[in-house]
């Protein structure tokens, strides 16, 4: 089963200060460790959301909402994907994340379970998924 | 937490730390029975307190500060001393002191090279194969024995046995714990990777049983590919395993159709693959590739694998470069099996009658006489050249040759087929 272990964002993260060396090296030696274990599957940083945008539906309509959002907490700046036996060994690889946070106080992570197509049950639309390489 | 939550998390912990805890040991002790005793002493001690005292900050230094006390007990009692382990008695004392936190930066100085050699220990020629794999499946995989014997559907008593006799001869062989150099190191390691990939095809086409896959021993075969990538980063046959072993993990979900039967790679709703494990296939291929190695068995055949991954649909296969591919493993490493792999590689790229040809050349082969794949392939060249008597037959006798009941049944429709038509 694969979990994914999401970072959420701060302040700092989202006035897009770079991680500095201590936090890229804690970070390093985590994902060495869960490669080291053969459970990393993929990970990767995101950028701020100044950089990106949001759309928001109504009914039919959609409008284009350009960031920086403000609500840090409610927003990711990385992800983790491992792939483990069971919930167990999934939260005992996310009790050893390091802090993600930039000034090294408050921070947060998120664990998620991902989805298989096959946790679907038969539909035609699930086929089309699998047909375009998601899942 | 209750003591049942309490246990799951010590079984996610022992799963994470136990290999490395048992190499550690080893390298102290000199002795994998002794270590893995130890280890698992220290796992009983930590189900007996954790469920109170909750999972330690580093439940791997735990775990090592415990067993060398255990370790040290036994050895006050003169235990360890029977064992002629004096001097390796004083090493664990002078370990002793040393608080958890240092004892953990020691451990992680040694780590890699610890688990490498208990790989290589595992995998010692002096053992035979039966032998490594359930060996590597338990002190590195943390697999209990009732869990291998259920993977290879064998008495538990069986696998046990078969455990405790591995670590003896290993002890009688005075084999040491270290990794192999110089011209030693390539066979010792090609060792070590037909023992994973075994591990692996025991998973992904098992031999027996009601089951086409047991995905799981698939998972842990892979893991273990994983984590040796990671010791020998500069070892190209090690990435062109991982390889072979991510694009064909890739199709499992694929292979398998709504009632359990197996689906064939070319009958596969290649919408199914899995990308992830596609791209990290091709990944490590291009890693083996890097390092000169495109020419190694198990690059050769990753490379095979991700020429059935790059099309998107079956008829856009590159067999000719597959051809090519298996032209090349056949030199490498000649086998029946190979040649038999060849010969529907050629039979795609140049027709049925030239991959006949090579089948029938196969014929006499002693090493396929019960081999129901080359009846099976035979029977398959046939029906497409229209000769579908013969087809029959040859399907017939494959059904009658495996030992799988998916695919007995899968061989007796295509029989039955083949009456009808022929």
């Amino acid at each position: 089963m694969r979990f994914m272990i999401v970072v959420k964002a701060t302040k700092d993260s989202e006035a897009g200060v770079m991680p500095h060396e201590k936090i890229l090296g804690e970070m390093a030696k985590y994902h060495e460790e869960l490669q080291k274990a053969g459970v990393l599957l993929d990970a990767s940083g995101l950028q701020a959301t100044s950089k990106g945008w949001r759309i928001k539906y109504s009914g039919q309509k959609r409008t284009v909402v350009d960031g920086p959002f403000t609500e840090a907490k409610e927003l990711i700046a990385g992800y983790t994907i491992i792939q483990v036996k069971s919930k167990e060994e999934a939260m005992e690889w996310a009790r050893r994340f390091p802090n993600p946070s930039l000034d090294g106080k408050e921070g947060e992570i998120e664990v998620r379970q991902l989805f298989e197509l096959d946790d679907f049950g038969p539909s035609e639309a699930v086929e089309r998924f699998r047909k375009m390489d998601v899942g | 937490m209750t003591v049942s939550d309490a246990h799951r998390a010590i079984e996610a912990v022992w799963r994470i730390e136990s290999a490395k805890v048992i190499a550690g040991l080893t390298r102290l002790t000199g002795d994998v029975g002794t270590a893995e005793d130890l280890a698992q002493d220290a796992l009983v001690a930590a189900l007996e307190r954790w469920p109170e005292s909750g999972v330690p900050d580093n439940p791997g230094a735990w775990l090592m500060a415990t067993a060398k006390h255990r370790g040290i007990d036994a050895l006050r009692r003169g235990k360890l001393l029977e064992r002629k382990h004096v001097e390796l008695g004083h090493e664990l004392e002078a370990h002793q002191e040393s608080p958890e936190g240092e004892l953990a930066a020691a451990l992680d100085d040694h780590v890699g090279d610890d688990l490498l050699s208990l790989m290589f220990t595992a995998c010692h020629p002096v053992l035979s194969t039966e032998a490594r794999t359930a060996l590597t499946l338990r002190l590195l995989g943390g697999l209990t024995t009732d869990e291998i014997a259920r993977a290879f559907l064998v008495p538990k008593a069986t696998i046990a046995q078969r455990i405790v006799r591995a670590k003896r001869t290993l002890a009688a062989a005075r084999v040491p714990f270290e990794v192999p150099r110089g011209a030693d190191l390539a066979a010792r390691l090609s060792s070590v990777l037909e023992v994973i990939y075994l591990v692996f095809n025991e998973g992904y086409a098992a031999t027996a049983g009601d089951d086409w896959m047991r995905p799981g021993l698939c998972e842990d075969a892979l893991r273990l590919g994983r984590i040796l990538a990671g010791l020998v980063p500069d070892e190209p046959e090690v990435h062109g395993l991982v390889a072979l072993m991510e694009i064909q993990s890739s199709r499992s979900r694929a292979r398998k159709g709504p009632s359990g039967e197996m689906v064939l790679l070319l009958d596969q709703d290649r919408g199914r693959w899995d990308q992830l494990l596609i791209r990290r296939g091709l990944a490590a291929l291009q890693r083996a590739e890097d390092r000169g190695g495109a020419f190694g068995p198990y690059a050769l055949q990753a490379a095979i694998a991700a020429c059935h991954a790059r099309a998107r649909r079956g008829e856009d296969t590159d067999w000719k470069r597959i051809a090519a591919l298996y032209d090349a493993l056949a030199e490498l490493a000649p086998s029946p099996v190979v040649e038999l792999n060849r010969a529907v590689a050629v039979a795609m790229a140049f027709g049925p009658a030239a991959g006949l040809e090579i089948v029938d050349s196969l014929a006499t082969e002693p090493a396929l006489g019960a081999y129901h794949l080359l009846p099976s392939v035979r029977g398959d060249l046939l029906a497409k050249l229209g000769r579908h008597g013969e087809a029959r037959a040859e399907f017939e006798r494959a059904a009658s040759l495996t030992r799988n009941e998916p695919e007995r049944r899968l061989l007796q429709k295509r029989a039955a087929a083949s009456a009808e038509r022929g």
